[in-house]
């Protein structure tokens, strides 16, 4: 079993590698596709010989003068220690940038998953329990108006009547939580000043996903109620709660976990907007700067940052459904 | 409940009686009759059966008798009494302390009736725990002494274990720990055999068979194999479309059979002393549509023995010879009205509907 599972992790580790590689080629090759010239946003103006004599330095300093795939195995070694580069107008360190950004970014995603899965979960059980029924046709209704709400609308909606009307929580802002000393030993936290922050961020990302998750459960939800042990179950003479919570559950809930693996693809395009909106200093507010100042080198870090984030949640959720069900751990051992 | 089971004083009367039983569902095509009239009495530590083909009904009315069938559109008619009480209209939270307790239930399939992901010992303790207020390191010895009681090898070592860990014949041992393990007073076998391989089938059975002469329980064995029964129930009911068409304590049904359908269904069980390549008896044609059934006896279309009376008259329920002993149909085996009406339909060639719609899409 332990083996097993070493050799799992180590598969997952090459599979993790080659995903690097080939996003990290594709921003690579695609930043260098793009019209213009670094050192021209580096030293914008002046014209005649002292200029371009000053651009050439950089040129080779930047290492640009190389061929094309000597510039990217220079970018790919240095990106495995974790080497990000520096911002082209201040010089900053990328790294220190990663190092501010991401855990805000990680922090806002576990909290819209806990949040959306909290209320999905007892709705989508609930659905499938009364499945044709008023509250089903409730619960299906309101779900999909609230998938039907874009975010940005309901985070626009909740800054301001939750927050600039009944002042009940800030607007906007960022405190320190749980995993930013982790990134910056510096950082003090204040757990309770950071969650106020976060609740209407996290609650603008999380209602979207809600009516995808309880849908995705009502359905498998209902198939499982059908099945032969569910049936076993009200025969022992067991309470609904216990039918529903014990016994159906856990095996309805695959293509539920599977969904939240993937949903952190639409929850990265989702904040980018909601930290806007909120100015939460997290990678999405972080991605449209760099947009905007055309820091090119910053960009391709989060966008790498982002790809790894995705096989690493996706590998967790391959841990999860053996943790789940019981046949997928004796289906990987064969 | 779960306590008063042992202070009551004991209803002297049979356990379970059930009378006019009438279970229907709404469905898109009509109202489906699945379980059409039909009335039982099974006494304390006894055994009937129930045989008839798959549609005929046999396992809706099990279900019906137990309560557990999913609401969604079902009507329930007739009265169900359990030691003389009115169970019929319970609702589920009352009927939950009839199940598992009072009554329980092995399923078919033992690969789909227990759950996937939980583990054996679970599965068993939780229905004890569920009707008796015993610890946990208690329920779990008694989850183990049940399961080497219906012989399952290394029973603590299966406690931690997964359904899928096990074959299908140790399986459907845990699922009748599982029905036994709250000590209930009637038992009803759904099939527990057809799922198996022929030769675990008799072990099961016997396992079954053993718990309940050691129990005291009484049993209500449902199978399509009339083999099944034979040797190990007092009483036989065989239903066709919903109904009882023959009832009679076994050794009487076995030697004087009056329903052509409990004869061609004996017929159809393979025989050890023909030859091999013997063609297998089959009874022509299927179960009627039980949203639109014939008028007349339902299994006319199939019968060797049918008559203009029976397609357009349904026979009742009659009292045969032996005491205890029903039957429904105009024409019986055995009698010289049953005789006359097979020899002349051999003499004038007339075979069953449903025969001649066989061969015509046979030979087609």
């Amino acid at each position: 079993m332990q083996n097993e599972l070493l050799r799992l992790i180590a598969r997952r580790l090459v599979q993790l590698a080659i995903v690097l590689i080939v996003v990290s080629f594709f921003t690579f090759a695609l930043i260098r596709l793009l019209p213009g010239d670094p050192t021209q946003t580096i030293i914008p103006f002046g014209r005649g010989p002292f200029f371009e004599h000053a651009r050439a330095r950089l040129r080779s300093d930047l290492g640009l003068s190389k061929g094309f795939f000597a510039q990217y195995w220079d970018y790919l070694t240095k990106l495995v220690r974790l080497n990000f580069g520096h911002q082209y107008s201040s010089g900053r360190s990328v790294g220190t940038l990663v190092k501010q950004s991401l855990p805000v970014s990680l922090e806002l995603m576990i909290y819209a998953q806990i949040i959306s899965l909290a209320i999905a979960i007892p709705l989508g059980v609930l659905a499938a329990y009364r499945a044709g029924t008023r509250t089903d046709s409730v619960i299906n209704t309101t779900a999909f108006g609230a998938l039907a709400l874009p975010n940005f609308v309901l985070a626009l909606l909740l800054s301001f009547f939750v927050g600039a009307q009944l002042k009940w929580l800030p607007t906007g802002g960022y405190a320190p939580g749980w995993l930013d000393p982790i990134f910056n030993g510096s950082v003090h936290m204040d757990l309770g000043q950071h969650l106020r922050y976060m609740v209407l961020p996290a609650f603008s990302l999380a209602v979207g996903q809600i009516a995808v998750y309880m849908r995705l459960l009502r359905t498998d939800m209902i198939a499982t109620l059908q099945e032969n042990f569910i049936t076993l179950a009200k025969a022992k003479g067991l309470s609904n709660a216990r039918i529903l919570w014990r016994h159906a559950l856990r095996p309805s809930s695959i293509t539920l976990l599977t969904a939240a693996g993937l949903s952190v693809g639409t929850l990265i395009g989702a904040a980018v907007v909601v930290e806007v909106i909120f100015t939460v200093p997290g990678m999405g507010l972080k991605i449209v700067q760099a947009i905007n100042a055309r820091e090119y080198v910053e960009l391709q870090s989060y966008i790498v940052i982002i790809a790894v984030l995705f096989v690493l949640v996706n590998f967790l959720v391959d841990f999860l459904y053996a943790v789940v069900d019981p046949r997928i751990r004796r289906a990987r051992a064969a | 409940m779960t306590t008063a089971r042992f202070t009551e004083t004991e209803y002297e009367g049979p356990l379970l009686e059930v009378t006019d039983l009438k279970t229907s569902f709404h469905t898109d095509v009509g109202v489906v009759r699945a379980v059409d009239g039909v009335s039982l009495t099974l006494e304390r530590g006894k055994t009937l059966g129930i045989v008839g083909e798959s549609g005929s009904g046999k396992t809706v009315l099990s279900r019906s008798i137990m309560n557990l069938l999913p609401r969604f559109g079902l009507e329930r008619e007739g009265s169900v009494k359990f030691e003389g009480k009115e169970i019929i209209e319970l609702p589920p939270r009352q009927m939950r302390n009839f199940w598992g307790a009072q009554m329980s239930m092995i399923f078919q399939d033992p690969m789909t009736s227990l759950n996937p992901v939980m583990k054996i010992g679970k599965q068993i303790t939780e229905s004890i725990r569920q009707h008796l207020d015993v610890t946990r390191e208690y329920s779990s010895d008694l989850a183990v002494s049940l399961m080497e009681s219906v012989r399952i090898p290394e029973p603590k070592v299966r406690l931690g274990e997964y359904p899928h860990q096990l074959s299908g014949g140790m399986r459907q041992r845990v699922c009748i720990a599982v029905a036994l393990a709250a000590g209930p007073k009637l038992l009803f076998a759904d099939e527990p055999t057809t799922a198996l391989d022929v030769t675990v089938q008799a072990q099961v059975l016997d396992v079954i068979a053993k718990e309940q002469s050691e129990r005291f329980m009484a049993m209500i064995l449902v199978t399509h194999d009339l083999g099944v029964v034979a040797g190990r129930t007092e009483e036989i009911l065989v239903m066709y479309a919903g109904r009882v068409v023959e009832q009679a304590p076994t050794s009487v049904l076995f030697t004087d059979m009056k329903m052509p359908y409990t004869e061609a269904l004996l017929a159809s069980i393979p025989k050890l002393d023909e030859h091999s390549h013997t063609r297998l008896a089959t009874i022509p044609g299927r179960p009627p549509d039980l949203s639109h059934p014939p008028p007349g006896c339902k299994f006319a279309p199939r019968c060797r023995y049918v008559q203009d009376r029976c397609l357009e008259e349904e026979p009742p329920l009659q009292a045969g010879d032996a005491s205890g002993h029903q039957y429904r149909c105009w024409f019986p085996v055995g009698t010289p009205a049953g005789q006359e009406a097979l020899a002349r339909n051999e003499r004038d060639g007339r075979v069953p509907a449903a025969a001649t719609a066989a061969a015509a899409a046979g030979g087609a």
